[in-house]
């Protein structure tokens, strides 16, 4: 037994129905390091978190906390967290409209007289987030900081309640290459007070930046646990694949299918300009092409093609699409003039939740067919059965609510939904978020198909190296403005990383 | 063993399963207080009994639940002004026919005329709800709260703060019976209007529309429906529920009182939409689940002026039987239900094994 663990699960298993969620899975986790939990969508690191913190109940094993005489089991989060193990979720689960030091101390109030003791509770906030070397006003509402900051302060408030163990599920998901830097010197410092990590998180690069041991589930089971130095990437790409490496870098483009010049102009945007989000902006789109939108989060990559697509509106500017004039003023406009759009949040914008994979992937063509041209029943099947297998699509069937598929079975889902209204432009925001290697490389691998076959694609995403992959010419964004255009035999990491940042400006 | 724990699996798995219980149990309640209740007799040519009652009764009910079912659906909200359009358009549907005149017994317009009327005012007062929920964004609640209480105001002014009389035998055989039907024929105009809904959604896709709107409205719109639109329908079509809904009212009284028509009917059809077994927050939803719902009511209210229990002291009892129902439908409930089940099979096994 490990002198040091402040955490160890052995032989946790847990089943949902008709599935093995974990099966005899160990883990330990030591004070004072930072441990990767690695593995594949549905490979059970959710179920094994969840079963930690007390949101789901497992079925067999035991979990011990270092000084705790019992097994514990939690029956809840709450209990979880006294017994000192606190997480923080990718979406922060805060009050955007209470202030920060409000957040930090919610339901825990100091009180005087039994009134709450604004004072004290204002100076112990100020003193919580000078330790972890965070500045900021407490007295500000939670939403005037950074997405980065409110997680900061999710996690001091999680330490700040005796955590001697925190989970952080994919904290870096939405945060920016700075901003990461920024939580990884903060959970430097947690490790030097000895506060044992749990990491999770699809990155590799940062696995390899700030973690100390890696543990690798795979289909509910253990597949071992690693000292970060002794398992090189390919190694841990192919423990977690459970399959030879299917080297991504393979992905190799084809020849564009024809010369730029001789083809066909798909999407033409003149001046389009949304007030706040993007400045007039020009953009040329030809038919197969792969164009990426590059850009830090909030530079107008989105915004530029949610205005195009007519999720917001343009305030001004022109579309031209096969070189006629179209006014899009709703989605639908955009669809009916060959479009498709995956939106970059999966779970607020793409997914309708309770209805069933059937349902979610037929919607689009039935909304752009109209209202009283239903699809019939046999026809939506066969459509479902056929993407289901396409895009190779787990679900239990074809009516399960796909809010009970994994987040990459969801987006698969979602592409479905698009492929199958035949679009001649597809736009898609960020669509390898949150999913795991062998999805994101299927996805890649898709969409230089379907531009083989024709189809123009703009490809958003903030994985510069799958950019590289997939795109045929980048556009790089800053302030809602274009400021660089990179043609395929330019596009390296270091052109974009430049284009980005703006040559010789200080930001 | 194991045949027969799928087929109970499979039976309680069964969407309606609970509703149609519910009702089973309200029913069965009835049987052994009122040994007479499933009793039937003929009367005139015409059914009676209190089951036909039930039914019979229960007309009005199913009619505003059907509209309050794609409402809730559609937008996660409650249209509260039913009750007050179905005063409203029976109002105007008995000024229209009587002329202005307070007691009248020959009508003054066509039959028809009344009708239209009737079912325009409430298709108007539901775009009106409708344009300020969808368009405007107002909660539901509190945009169709102005209606709940200016529209039997409005209903006041049109009848001139009088009750109008309209006795004519004609006007009298929609909330009655049609001489040699044997059935009343409130039944038959309710079991029209589910009928016409039912084909409605599963002919044309607004019923995926509904439920896509109501699960999620943003990705609604992403995948190119127009939300506003389909929230301003399902309200509109609540509107022409409630002024067919009405019309039976007016007729069953042949006159329009427009304090006391369709009062608090409201609560009724919300809570008939919850007993379906709806999510009274939007998306999936079982139109033949609130149908069992507000039949469930109403046997309840029968069950209960059957008992000779005072209609003041109604809703106490009603308010009990909802709670036990709402509780046995509960999420918690489901979970702890379940809970027992294993726990009860996993000892049997236990013990066939020793």
């Amino acid at each position: 037994m490990d002198n040091n663990a402040i955490l160890t699960m052995r032989h946790i298993s847990k089943n949902f129905p008709g599935v093995v969620a974990l099966s005899d899975v160990d883990f330990t986790l030591r004070s004072g390091e930072i441990h990767a939990l690695m593995g594949e969508n549905g490979a059970g690191k959710s179920t094994l978190i969840k079963v930690l913190t007390g949101v789901e109940e497992f079925e067999a094993g035991n979990i011990r906390m270092q000084g705790m005489e019992h097994d514990i089991i939690n029956k809840s989060p709450q209990m979880a967290q006294e017994n000192g193990i606190s997480t923080v979720y990718q979406e922060v689960n805060l009050c955007p409209n209470l202030s920060v030091a409000e957040n930090l101390f919610i339901g825990r109030e100091p009180k005087k007289a039994g009134m709450i003791d604004w004072k004290t509770m204002n100076k112990k906030s100020v003193e919580i987030l000078g330790n972890l070397n965070i500045d900021i006003d407490v007295t500000r509402s939670l939403e005037h900081y950074s997405l980065a900051l409110q997680q900061m302060i999710a996690i001091a408030r999680a330490v700040d309640m005796s955590a001697k163990v925190l989970i952080l599920d994919e904290p870096t998901s939405s945060l920016d290459e700075h901003e990461v830097e920024k939580l990884f010197q903060l959970m430097r410092q947690l490790k030097a007070n000895g506060v044992g990590i749990v990491f999770v998180t699809h990155f590799l690069e940062q696995v390899y930046e700030i973690c100390d041991r890696i543990t690798v589930l795979r289909n509910g089971c253990l597949v071992g646990e690693y000292e970060v130095e002794n398992l090189p990437r390919v190694q841990l790409v192919a423990k977690m694949m459970g399959k030879d490496f299917d080297d991504l870098s393979a992905i190799k483009k084809d020849q564009t299918a024809c010369n730029k010049k001789e083809c066909e102009s798909i999407i033409e945007a003149k001046g389009l300009y949304h007030a706040g989000t993007i400045k007039p902006f020009d953009l040329v789109l030809k038919k197969g092409e792969v164009i990426g939108l590059s850009g830090l989060l909030g530079s107008g990559r989105s915004e530029l093609a949610r205005a195009i697509y007519g999720a917001d509106k343009p305030d001004d500017g022109e579309l031209f699409v096969k070189g006629t004039k179209i006014l899009v003023s709703a989605p639908i406009d955009a669809m009916k003039h060959g479009m498709g759009y995956l939106p970059e949040n999966r779970k607020e914008e793409g997914i309708i939740p309770e209805l069933s994979v059937r349902e979610n992937i037929v919607i689009a063509l039935q909304a752009k067919k109209g209202m009283f041209k239903l699809l019939s029943k046999k026809e939506q099947e066969e459509f479902t059965d056929k993407y289901i297998e396409l895009l190779q699509i787990k679900t239990a069937s074809r009516e399960t609510p796909i809010k009970q598929l994994s987040g990459g079975n969801q987006q698969k889902v979602i592409l479905g939904r698009w492929l199958l209204t035949n679009p001649d432009f597809l736009i898609l925001d960020e669509p390898t978020r949150g999913i795991d290697i062998g999805t994101k490389t299927e996805i890649q691998k898709l969409v230089l198909k379907l531009a083989s076959e024709g189809m123009s694609v703009m490809f958003i995403s903030s994985e510069i190296e799958e950019m590289i992959r997939t795109c045929s010419r980048m556009i790089v964004l800053r302030d809602g403005r274009k400021v660089g255009e990179l043609e395929e035999n330019e596009l390296s990491q270091m052109s974009i990383m430049k284009a980005i940042a703006g040559g010789g400006e200080n930001e | 063993m194991s045949k027969s724990k799928s087929m109970i699996k499979k039976v309680t798995g069964f969407r309606l399963f609970l509703p149609l219980a519910c009702l089973f149990l309200v029913l069965i309640i009835n049987v052994i207080k009122t040994p007479s209740f499933f009793n039937i007799t003929i009367q005139n040519g015409v059914l009676y009994g209190y089951i036909i009652d039930v039914i019979n009764r229960g007309s009005e009910l199913v009619i505003f639940a059907v509209g309050m079912t794609l409402v809730v659906a559609a937008s996660g909200g409650t249209d509260i002004s039913v009750g007050a359009v179905s005063a409203l358009a029976g109002a105007v549907c008995c000024f229209v026919l009587s002329g202005g005149e307070q007691s009248t017994d020959f009508y003054h317009a066509p039959y028809l005329l009344g009708i239209i009327a009737a079912i325009l005012i409430g298709m108007i007062c539901g775009a009106w709800n409708g344009f300020l929920v969808a368009k405007l964004r107002i909660q539901p609640m509190v945009a169709t709260l102005i209606l709940f209480t200016a529209g039997r105001g409005i209903a006041q002014l049109i009848t001139d703060g009088q009750m109008i009389y309209l006795r004519v035998d004609h006007f009298k055989m929609l909330g009655a019976s049609i001489p040699g039907v044997p059935l009343p024929t409130p039944v038959f105009v309710a079991i029209i209007v589910v009928i016409l809904t039912y084909i409605l959604l599963k002919k044309t896709a607004i019923g995926l529309y509904i439920e896509t709107v109501g699960c999620n409205s943003k990705a609604a719109r992403l995948v190119g429906l127009n939300s506003t639109m389909i929230q301003f329908l399902t309200y509109t079509f609540c509107g022409i529920c409630s002024g067919i809904a009405g019309l039976i009212i007016t007729s069953r009284v042949y006159s329009i009182d427009a304090n006391n028509a369709g009062l608090n009917l409201e609560l009724d059809a919300i809570l008939a939409v919850a007993l379906g077994g709806n999510s009274l927050g939007g998306g999936k939803f079982s139109l033949l689940g609130s149908v069992i719902g507000a039949y469930t009511i109403q046997a309840l209210t029968t069950t209960l002026y059957a008992m000779s229990i005072s209609a003041d002291q109604i809703p106490v009892y009603k308010a009990i039987v909802v709670v036990i129902i709402v509780t046995l439908q509960s999420p918690e409930f489901q979970k702890m239900r379940k809970a027992l089940v294993a726990k009860i099979s996993s000892g049997k096994t236990v013990k066939e094994a020793a």
